[in-house]
């Protein structure tokens, strides 16, 4: 049939081999290469350029679906990500009992060229929670160490923003936010006059233009099919593309990565990977490997890297790599406001996400739960999608239209009438929180499954606790009560505590991080403050691994300031020949 | 890059969008041109699984003449032509079932099953099958379907099939480009967004706070 399998060893030795090309990958493939080192960059998926690939500005009816999700893209037809939940012949599994369900990418920018693009930075209280209420631990760095970091990812990437001098949601270099939208007008005044602050969101998107690369914002909401002017952050537009114009960077796509190699002494010496392409298999030398692969793909590959030097896998001798794995907490409440039925039409599309948010405002002392969150507000006049006008049985019974009581359901042209009347008036909110770092919540190596590549797969045993319950119980009652200030009728997410008030399962927020935590010490951390593990010195892990804790934000923001911190620190040592 | 250029830009991305790169396989740098299928124009950026997997779904048929003849006189029953927009098979909906219930299969039982039990229905009631009754006659075995809370013994898993039916009607006339229309959507195309209109801050008594109105971006008007 052919030749049997042989391992093909890539000839040219890199200064550093990085596995993923999400944001950590990115931003490291980025410094690397603007410093006149050589990189290979393995990622697992194809290859993607917003430019190219993004459905941005296609009509609804340019899908035979809608736009409706599929198993290719879970987030819908039109979206910017290839795969999710479900990949071929790519199983994981749980423990019996409990659920996780585990977002994978598979392309080129990963998961950033389709999300949210809410670019918060950590606050100093969320660099040492363990000091201020007792629980988890405190990260070995402090927000001082990495202020200078996201100075300058604010001024590369661009975030729109306002300073608020909040001592936890920090003063940055922002370009302007967009204006507020009427149903997000109506929020502020609402939430505000009951005490909850809203302020203009924080996304990476340009509604000024900051460097002739990139184009400034059109207000498409459609940050998520990915943007074809660059106008948002996606790590394939904003980092990758530039890194590899220095003629620094060899990209090789539809590499899954197997293993990290290591020699003699347990230094790293490079990655071996499988190509999808031809299904041989590879390896690729570098004196340093880097690995930013996701929280959970970066600990499989430790996991799965043994040798005599590392028996428990590569850089975990204190036996954490997997453990401590943790999701921002999620629950959500929606409805209509009855007073924008029958609203006049205008564009209302806005940037693809919120204008306005709330950050975290309580003061936990005083409540039965540890940690924060911040709310994320949608709502108005959206582009029709598969689902539009579907369960109009459960309203046009309810609401009076243009001043008529009808019966539920109906046909014809009263139900045209119906749909008009109704059309933009939903409203909706979440919550995005801090869920604690626990050594019980974590991801190992499945004894017995394999992928179709060979690769041992995870085993997942996540549960939240009651912490997590009792934040998703405020967050309901905060939304209710931000409802009825508003006059909106909540249609949905009313949730009480037999459904845990609809706290969303672990892993469903897709903002997984801890498996590779950092720390002072290597009896209870894999990596030092550098991003760099405690065992091998030349293996550095830049993604939501390294994290010690969530933060009532999301981590994207840091994830590229801590990657660009430990990619300077790489580049300094390789100079000084200390790695 | 300042606005104008940038949609510039853009304008020239969606020309060159009617080619596609063969992203699954960066080794082969051919470009591929896509197949426009009259049936289901798709032109939005596909991988190679999606293309094989459409092409795979349209190859197939699931309703049968019959079957699809009741859909036409349902959806218009449904979303029939007015004064504003066409009717939804105007807008191409009974296309749209077809294409969606081979695409999400726990909708075919219920649809199948559905269409069938109206058939019974219209053989019990006139002797006659649903597609060759009267009008006045079908809207007489609709009225009795249409209205969840008022459901009379044994029509119960009629109105479960015309919810049905009419959730994928009004969701595959308003995503078509005569039911976005309609319904008032002025969004999907490059524009500054300047804030919500005067008339409409005015109408609802709202406005923007100076700090607002200092620090949000904003446009000269035209």
């Amino acid at each position: 049939m052919g030749d049997s399998l042989q391992i093909k060893k890539q000839p040219k030795q890199y200064d550093a081999v990085i596995v993923g090309s999400g944001a950590g990958g990115g931003m490291a493939a980025y410094v690397l290469a603007n410093a006149g080192l050589k990189v290979c960059l393995l990622e697992a998926g194809a290859n993607f350029d917003p430019a190219i690939n993004s459905s941005q500005l296609k009509n609804p009816w340019d899908s035979p679906r809608r736009g409706a999700s599929t198993k290719f893209r879970p987030f819908g037809d039109f979206d910017g990500c290839y795969h999710g939940w479900q990949i071929e012949g790519e199983p994981y599994t749980h423990a019996e009992g409990t659920k996780w369900d585990w977002w994978r990418a598979r392309m080129v920018g990963g998961r950033t060229n389709h999300w949210g693009r809410i670019s918060l930075r950590f606050g100093p209280n969320d660099f040492k929670h363990k000091s201020i209420d007792g629980l988890g631990d405190d990260w070995p760095i402090s927000y001082d160490d990495v202020k200078p970091y996201y100075d300058k990812i604010d001024k590369l990437i661009g975030v729109f923003g306002t300073n608020e001098g909040l001592v936890n949601d920090p003063d940055g270099f922002f370009l302007p936010p967009p204006k507020p939208r009427l149903h997000e007008l109506f929020i502020k005044d609402a939430a505000t006059s009951i005490g909850i602050p809203v302020i203009p969101s924080r996304l990476s998107i340009l509604t000024k233009p900051i460097n002739k690369e990139r184009g400034a914002c059109f207000f498409c909401a459609q940050c998520g099919r990915s943007c074809k002017v660059y106008g948002d952050f996606s790590s394939s537009s904003v980092l990758i593309k530039p890194a590899i114009a220095t003629g620094n960077v060899d990209l090789v796509t539809n590499a899954m990565a197997r293993e990290v190699l290591t020699n003699a002494s347990g230094l790293a010496t490079g990655v071996s990977y499988v190509s999808k392409e031809d299904m041989q298999e590879y390896q690729v030398q570098g004196k340093v490997v880097i690995l930013a692969a996701s929280a959970c793909e970066s600990a499989r590959l430790m996991l799965n890297s043994k040798s005599t030097q590392h028996p428990n896998g590569i850089g975990n001798s204190s036996n954490v790599v997997g453990k401590y794995l943790h999701d921002s907490t999620g629950a959500a409440m929606g409805g209509y406001l009855p007073k924008l039925f029958g609203r006049k039409r205008y564009n209302e599309d806005g940037v693809g996400g919120m204008h306005v948010y709330t950050p975290w405002w309580g003061d936990n002392k005083k409540l039965d739960f540890a940690r924060g969150y911040h709310i994320e507000y949608w709502g108005g006049m959206e582009q029709p999608a598969y689902g539009f006008g579907m369960g109009v049985e459960g309203q046009n019974g309810k609401i009076p239209i243009n001043g008529k009581t009808k019966e539920a359901g109906g046909y014809g042209a009263s139900l045209k009438e119906d749909h008009r009347y109704l059309y933009g008036a939903s409203v909706g909110m979440a919550g995005r929180g801090e869920a604690l770092a626990l050594a019980s919540n974590y991801c190992e190596i499945d004894p017995s499954v394999v992928d179709k590549f060979g690769i041992p797969v995870l085993r997942f045993n996540t549960k939240y606790s009651e912490q997590e319950v009792n934040q998703a119980k405020h967050m309901k009652e905060s939304f209710r009560e931000i409802m009825h200030k508003m006059g909106a009728v909540i249609t949905w997410g009313d949730d009480g505590a037999d459904k845990q008030y609809g706290l969303e399962s672990p892993g469903k927020i897709i903002h997984e991080a801890g498996t590779v935590r950092m720390g002072d010490d290597k009896k209870t951390s894999a990596l030092n403050k550098w991003s760099q593990a405690h065992d091998c010195k030349n293996l550095f892990n830049v993604d939501g691994g390294q994290f010690v804790s969530q933060g009532d934000k999301n981590i994207t923001w840091t994830i590229l300031a801590l990657s660009m911190r430990a990619s300077e620190y790489i580049v300094d040592q390789l100079k000084k020949q200390n790695i | 890059m300042d606005r104008r250029k940038s949609i510039k830009a853009l304008l020239i991305g969606t020309a060159a969008g009617s080619v596609i790169m063969d992203s699954c396989n960066p080794a082969d740098k051919k470009e591929t041109a896509i197949v426009k299928d009259a049936a289901t124009p798709d032109q939005a950026d596909r991988t190679r699984e999606e293309i094989t997997h459409n092409k795979k779904l349209n190859e197939e048929t699931f309703f049968t003449k019959e079957e699809m003849a009741t859909i036409v006189i349902l959806a218009d029953i449904i979303i029939p032509k007015d004064e504003v927009s066409g009717s939804a098979t105007d807008a191409k909906v009974p296309d749209f079932i077809e294409f969606i219930v081979k695409d999400m299969p726990d909708h075919q039982t219920p649809m199948r099953g559905g269409l069938r039990w109206l058939q019974i229905e219209s053989l019990k009631r006139f002797e006659k099958s649903f597609n060759e009754i009267s009008e006045k006659q079908r809207i007489e075995i609709v009225d009795d379907i249409a209205y969840p809370n008022k459901v009379k013994p044994g029509m119960k898993q009629g109105v479960a099939f015309f919810t049905l039916m009419r959730n994928l009607t009004s969701t595959g006339f308003y995503t078509s480009e005569i039911g976005v229309k309609d319904i008032g959507y002025k969004g999907n195309v490059p524009n500054q967004w300047n804030g919500v209109p005067d008339d409409v801050l005015k109408q609802y008594n709202v406005a923007y706070t100076e700090k607002e109105l200092k620090e949000c971006v904003s446009f000269d008007k035209a």
